[in-house]
C-alpha cells in the first residue's frame, strides 16, 4: 500500500507512453524492498514523499517547490541547485530535494562499471533518481539532503575521478557529440575540444561572474547532434574548406538501387525507387548540384553545408579533406524576444591542438570581457549582441566584417563604415567634389 | 593595477550592509561597481570572500547572486540562524 493516494498521477499511467510515475513508483518499491541492504542515507521513502507532494500540487494547482538557495559544495558557486518542499511536515522524505549536476564525459561515453559507481553511490546518498541526460548534457541526480553534498562530492572527485557541472551564471557544463570516436562525418576531435576547455575553463564553470548563463557546445559537422546552432551561446560546427569529396562509382551504385539511400534509415518503409535528382539535386538548398550522362558535379562555391547529400548518400560523398570548425553566438532559447538562433562569426578556423585551440580560446575571452564589463543582469550574449549590434562584435574580437557577417545584401546593412576606415573621413571638400559631379 | 584585499573586502562588506534593510541578494555586476573594478580584478577579490565565508553564493538554479553569509530568508528558513 503507497503512503499516500496518488489517483490524478496514477491517470498520468494510463496513456500508450511509459511514464515517469511508473518509473518513480518502481523505484518506491525497490527502495522498500531494499534487497542490496544498502544503509540509504537519506530517508528510504523519498519517492513516495516524492510522488506524494507532486499529487497534491495537482489538487492544489500550485507548486509547492521554494525557489532557490544552496548552490554547491564549498568554494563552487554551481553544480547543485537547492530545492526545498514548502510541505516538510506532511513530506518529510522530500524536505530537501537538491539537484546535482555531474559534468558528463564528453560525447556521453563511460563505462557500465562507471554507470553502476555513480548509481550506487546516488542510492546510497541520494533518492536514486537520475535523469540521464539534462538537455545541458549532465548526469543530472534528482534528489538529497544538505549534509549528503559535500560527502557525494568526496566520492566523487577522489573515487571516481569525475567533477560536478554548472549551473547558474556560470559556464555550464561544455557538450559535445560523439564525434571523431564513431562518426565518419566528424570535421574535428569534438571531444578532445570539449575536455579541453572544460579544463581550461574551470573557473568559470564553478565560480559565477557571468551576468547569466552562457553554454558552449562542439558539432562534429552540420548535422549538429547537439543543435549547437539553436542553444549554444557559442556554437563550434565542424565545417570544410574545400571540396566535397565525390566517389562516382558509389553514386551510380545509388542510381541502381544497389545501395539503400540514407544509409537504410527510411527502410521501414517502401518510397519506391532512388530518384537522385528529385531526392538530392533538387533539395539542394542552393541548387548548386547537377546529375547529368552519369555523373554528378557540385559547384562548391555555392554549397552552404547543409549535409543533406551527403546524408542521402555517405558512400559517394563525404565532407573534403581541409576540415575545421565555424564558429557562431549567439543562440538561446525563448525567455526574452523569442529563440534565437547563432549568428556566424568565423566561418572557418583551424582546430589546432598543437598549440592548445589558442586561436580559439582568443576569441572566447575576448567575448567574455565584453559581455561581462557590458552585459545586463540575466542578458545572455545573443541579447547583447542584439542591443549593441553584431558590428561591436566585431569590434572587440577585432574581427574584420566579411560577406558571411551580412544575411542580405542591402537589406539590413549592419555592417557601417567608421570615419577613420574612409581615406578622407567624413568631411570632404565641396569644391573638389563639385569639380567631378555636377548639382 | 591590482586591488588591495583587505580596502576592497572593507567596501563591500560597507557597501552590502548599507542595503540590507532591501536587499540580501546582490547580482556579481553589483558587487564589481561597489569596487569600481573589472570583472575580473573583480571576482579575484569575490572569490577570497567567498573561501573566508564572508560571503556566499544563493542560486535559483538559473541565475547566481552574492549575499552577505547568513543575511536572507533562506538562512532562516534552513534553522541556520537558531
Amino acid at each position: 500500500m503507497a503512503k499516500h493516494e496518488t489517483p490524478l498521477l496514477d491517470q498520468l499511467e494510463s496513456g500508450p507512453w511509459p511514464s515517469f510515475v511508473s518509473d518513480m513508483k518502481q523505484e518506491a518499491e525497490a527502495r522498500a524492498k531494499n534487497v542490496n541492504n544498502v544503509e540509504y542515507q537519506i530517508p528510504s521513502d523519498v519517492i513516495e514523499d516524492l510522488l506524494g507532494v507532486l499529487e497534491l500540487s495537482y489538487k492544489d494547482g500550485e507548486t509547492h517547490w521554494k525557489h532557490g538557495g544552496i548552490v554547491g559544495v564549498f568554494g563552487y558557486g554551481g553544480g547543485v541547485i537547492g530545492r526545498y518542499c514548502d510541505q516538510p511536515e506532511n513530506f518529510p522524505g522530500v524536505a530537501h530535494f537538491h539537484t546535482m549536476r555531474v559534468n558528463q564525459p564528453s560525447g556521453h561515453f563511460y563505462t557500465t562499471e562507471y554507470l553502476k559507481q555513480l548509481c550506487d553511490l546516488w542510492e546510497f546518498r541520494g533518492s536514486g533518481l537520475t535523469n540521464m541526460h539534462g538537455s545541458t548534457g549532465d548526469i543530472i541526480f534528482l534528489g538529497t539532503f544538505t549534509p549528503q553534498l559535500e560527502e557525494i562530492f568526496y566520492e566523487m572527485t577522489h573515487k571516481y575521478d569525475q567533477d560536478l557541472g554548472g549551473s547558474g551564471s556560470n559556464l555550464r557544463t561544455p557538450s559535445d557529440c560523439i564525434g571523431a570516436a564513431r562518426c565518419e562525418y566528424a570535421c574535428y576531435d569534438t571531444q578532445d575540444l570539449c575536455t579541453h576547455l572544460t579544463l581550461e575553463y574551470q573557473d568559470e564553470l564553478h565560480r559565477p561572474a557571468f551576468p547569466y548563463k552562457f553554454k558552449f557546445k562542439f558539432d562534429g559537422c552540420p548535422n549538429c547532434c547537439v543543435a549547437s546552432i539553436a542553444r549554444a551561446d557559442m556554437s563550434f560546427i565542424g565545417t570544410w574548406k574545400d571540396d566535397i569529396q565525390i566517389d562516382q562509382e558509389a553514386v551510380k551504385g545509388y542510381v541502381n538501387g544497389e545501395f539503400p539511400p540514407n544509409g537504410g534509415a527510411h527502410a521501414g518503409r517502401d518510397w519506391g525507387a532512388f530518384d537522385i535528382q528529385k531526392e538530392v539535386v533538387d533539395r539542394c538548398p542552393t541548387q548548386c548540384m547537377r546529375y547529368e550522362n552519369g555523373k554528378l558535379e557540385i559547384n562548391n562555391r555555392e554549397c552552404t553545408r547543409c549535409m543533406h547529400c551527403i546524408n542521402v548518400m555517405p558512400r559517394a560523398l563525404r565532407p573534403g579533406k581541409q576540415t575545421g570548425c565555424s564558429i557562431l553566438v549567439g543562440a538561446k532559447a525563448p525567455i526574452l524576444d523569442g529563440a534565437q538562433m547563432s549568428s556566424l562569426l568565423l566561418p572557418f578556423v583551424e582546430v589546432n591542438k598543437e598549440n592548445d585551440y589558442q586561436e580559439i580560446k582568443d576569441v572566447i575571452e575576448s567575448i567574455w570581457d565584453w559581455w561581462m564589463e557590458e552585459g545586463k543582469n540575466r542578458e545572455r550574449l545573443g541579447e547583447l549582441m542584439k542591443r549593441q549590434g553584431f558590428q561591436k562584435l566585431l569590434e572587440v574580437t577585432g574581427i574584420d566584417p566579411i560577406p558571411q557577417h551580412v544575411q542580405e545584401p542591402r537589406h539590413n546593412p549592419y555592417i557601417f563604415w567608421k570615419e577613420e576606415e574612409v581615406p578622407g573621413g567624413f568631411d570632404r571638400d565641396i569644391h573638389e567634389f563639385r569639380k567631378h559631379h555636377q548639382r | 593595477m591590482a586591488l588591495d584585499y583587505e580596502e576592497s573586502k572593507q567596501k563591500i562588506i560597507e557597501g552590502l550592509q548599507k542595503k540590507s534593510k532591501t536587499k540580501s541578494k546582490f547580482y556579481f555586476n553589483d558587487l564589481a561597481k561597489i569596487l569600481d573594478a573589472k570583472p575580473r580584478e573583480a571576482k579575484k577579490i569575490v572569490t577570497q570572500m567567498i573561501n573566508e565565508g564572508i560571503l556566499e553564493f544563493w542560486s535559483s538554479g538559473s541565475t547566481s547572486m552574492y549575499g552577505l553569509k547568513g543575511t536572507g530568508k533562506q538562512a532562516g528558513a534552513e534553522h541556520e540562524n537558531e
